[in-house]
């Protein structure tokens, strides 16, 4: 019974790193879409903000401002209304756990 | 099934740790990927399949030209504020940190059926995917007159930049004071929608500021302006009176070179000191050549979760020459969205993985209506399980409020982050 429990509990542990791993990849891809501005993977050139190793929490506030109209913008207010609050956190905590 | 995606996941992640290390260059073993056409969205593509696939994936990338010229900011290069330094940007680095191999060649065929890419130079390129980002080709039998020897190199598109752009910038400048620059706009859908109207403000800038008597006139193919239109028309009443005059539905069907003569469907002829004429296009020729563009024989149908082509199979097609999505232009910006969408793509299809079944990504583009001061238009594209395409979110994107300076500063830093996101 022991042995049944821990090899359901290695087969669920297994099949949810591979979820996770497959939305990993995704995120990567929905991330990929800010780096022509931004930079690859979040590393801007000159005149831009660099998101790679900025704060998660920091970068997801500023956005969910940018969708609400808190925090005023050229384009960037036409952009997060594009993403839900939960795709903001997702590519907030990609850019943040990318070196700077 | 379970199972099988593990050990497939298994097998890729072996394959993976065999040949880590970003610059490792193309090898016999593992699989193979020819991308055709460095432009916007073929560089991003071979740059960032060798990224992601952490350099298991070989990648050869087939381009004639020495180094990449941008058509962003190429306006500004016509207009005199920018010369052509500025907008061209080197290949080396995708060789040199990314372990793409470069190849200076044409395309003279592809054979999909036996997966291999002939050159022109006689060589044989193997494929287990093939990328064809051929951008744009003209449709010079719908203006018989181009096709009289000279015709081309008298009468300009400058819609490719590189040599033509320098060209009519010369025409402008020989131009004496009191002339004028006519430019002709195809049907929609061509490159760059508010490109034309870009740079009729840049001309009329420059006419303003050293050619004051000279005049711009835009004779447009389309109902109205295709993009932008009230931030253009606000700049060219307030900024280009009585220089640039703007007539829609003006269709140009025929060119005579040696007159510098527009003729039209139903409009009086145009006689003009310097022509410029944007002329209907379609997917590049070696897309056409190969049988990819099946809507209308203009553009290459395909399925938006991989790009796959929906004429034959192994083979994805990028950038302009694709039929787009509505709402979704023929952009610089958003030919880079697709390179990375089908970089994912194709490394998960080649390592065993599942496609990202929700692509998101979003098109910014900027315009100068001078030197210095900028329009843009953005959006946001979502993939439609139902209708099997991208459309556009509800309640996202939109336009500049009106022309202004930070935005200009705003656009060459997007020209920066765009030119090292494709290239660097």
């Amino acid at each position: 019974m022991k042995i049944q429990h821990t090899l359901t509990a290695l087969v669920v542990l297994a099949c949810t790193g591979l979820a996770q791993a497959q939305d990993a990849l995704q995120v990567r891809s929905w991330a990929a879409a800010c780096s022509n501005c931004h930079g690859t993977d979040g590393r801007a050139q000159p005149g831009m903000e660099t998101l790679a190793g900025t704060n998660k929490d920091d970068m997801v506030k500023k956005m969910l401002d940018f969708k609400t109209g808190r925090k005023p913008a050229t384009i960037m207010h036409q952009l997060a209304k594009g993403y839900s609050d939960e795709q903001i956190v997702a590519i907030a905590g990609y850019f943040a756990a990318q070196k700077k | 099934m379970q199972r099988r995606h593990i050990l497939q996941a298994g097998s890729a992640l072996g394959a993976l740790g065999l040949l880590s290390g970003c610059a490792t260059p193309a090898s016999g073993k593992g699989p193979k990927v020819v991308v055709i056409g460095a432009g916007y969205a073929g560089a991003t593509a071979a740059k960032y399949i060798r990224m992601w696939s952490e350099g298991a994936i070989a990648v050869t990338l087939v381009e004639p030209n020495d180094s990449f010229i941008s058509c962003p900011i190429s306006n500004l290069v016509i207009g005199g504020s920018k010369v052509m330094a500025d907008i061209t940007t080197p290949y080396d680095n995708l060789s040199r940190r990314h372990g793409v191999q470069m190849v200076k060649d044409r395309v003279a065929s592809i054979d999909a059926a036996k997966r291999i890419v002939k050159l022109a130079g006689g060589s044989e390129l193997p494929y287990d995917r093939l990328i064809v980002s051929p951008g744009v080709d003209f449709m010079w039998e719908s203006l018989p007159g181009m096709n009289k020897p000279g015709a081309q190199d008298k009468v300009l598109h400058a819609w490719k930049a590189g040599a033509q752009t320098v060209a009519l910038r010369k025409q402008l400048e020989a131009m004496p004071d009191g002339g004028v620059f006519a430019m002709s706009i195809p049907m929609a859908p061509y490159r760059c929608p508010p490109g034309p109207y870009e740079r009729a403000c840049q001309v009329a800038e420059y006419f303003s500021k050293a050619k004051p008597k000279s005049k711009v006139l835009i004779l447009d193919a389309n109902d109205d302006v295709t993009s932008k239109g009230p931030l253009f028309k606000k700049a060219w009443a307030e900024r280009y009176k009585g220089i640039l005059e703007y007539r829609s539905k003006h269709r140009v069907v025929d060119v005579d070179a040696a007159t510098n003569t527009l003729k039209f469907e139903f409009n009086d002829d145009i006689r003009a000191s310097v022509l410029n004429v944007i002329p209907n296009m379609r997917a590049g020729d070696v897309a056409v050549h190969a049988g990819l563009a099946t809507a209308n024989k203009r553009w290459c149908e395909v399925d938006f979760l991989t790009f796959e082509s929906k004429a034959a199979p192994n083979v994805h097609v990028l950038g302009d020459a694709i039929q787009i999505a509505p709402l979704m232009p023929k952009s610089g910006h958003m030919a880079n969205q697709h390179g990375k969408v089908c970089a994912a793509a194709v490394v998960a299809l080649l390592t065993g993985k599942q496609v990202n079944a929700m692509p998101i990504y979003n098109n910014t583009c900027y315009s100068f209506v001078s030197s210095e001061d900028v329009v843009h238009v953005a959006s946001v594209h979502r993939y439609d399980a139902e209708k099997k395409t991208m459309l556009t979110v509800p309640g996202s994107g939109g336009v500049s409020s009106a022309a202004n300076e930070l935005e200009g500063r705003y656009a060459m830093a997007w020209a920066r982050n765009i030119w090292a996101d494709t290239l660097a």
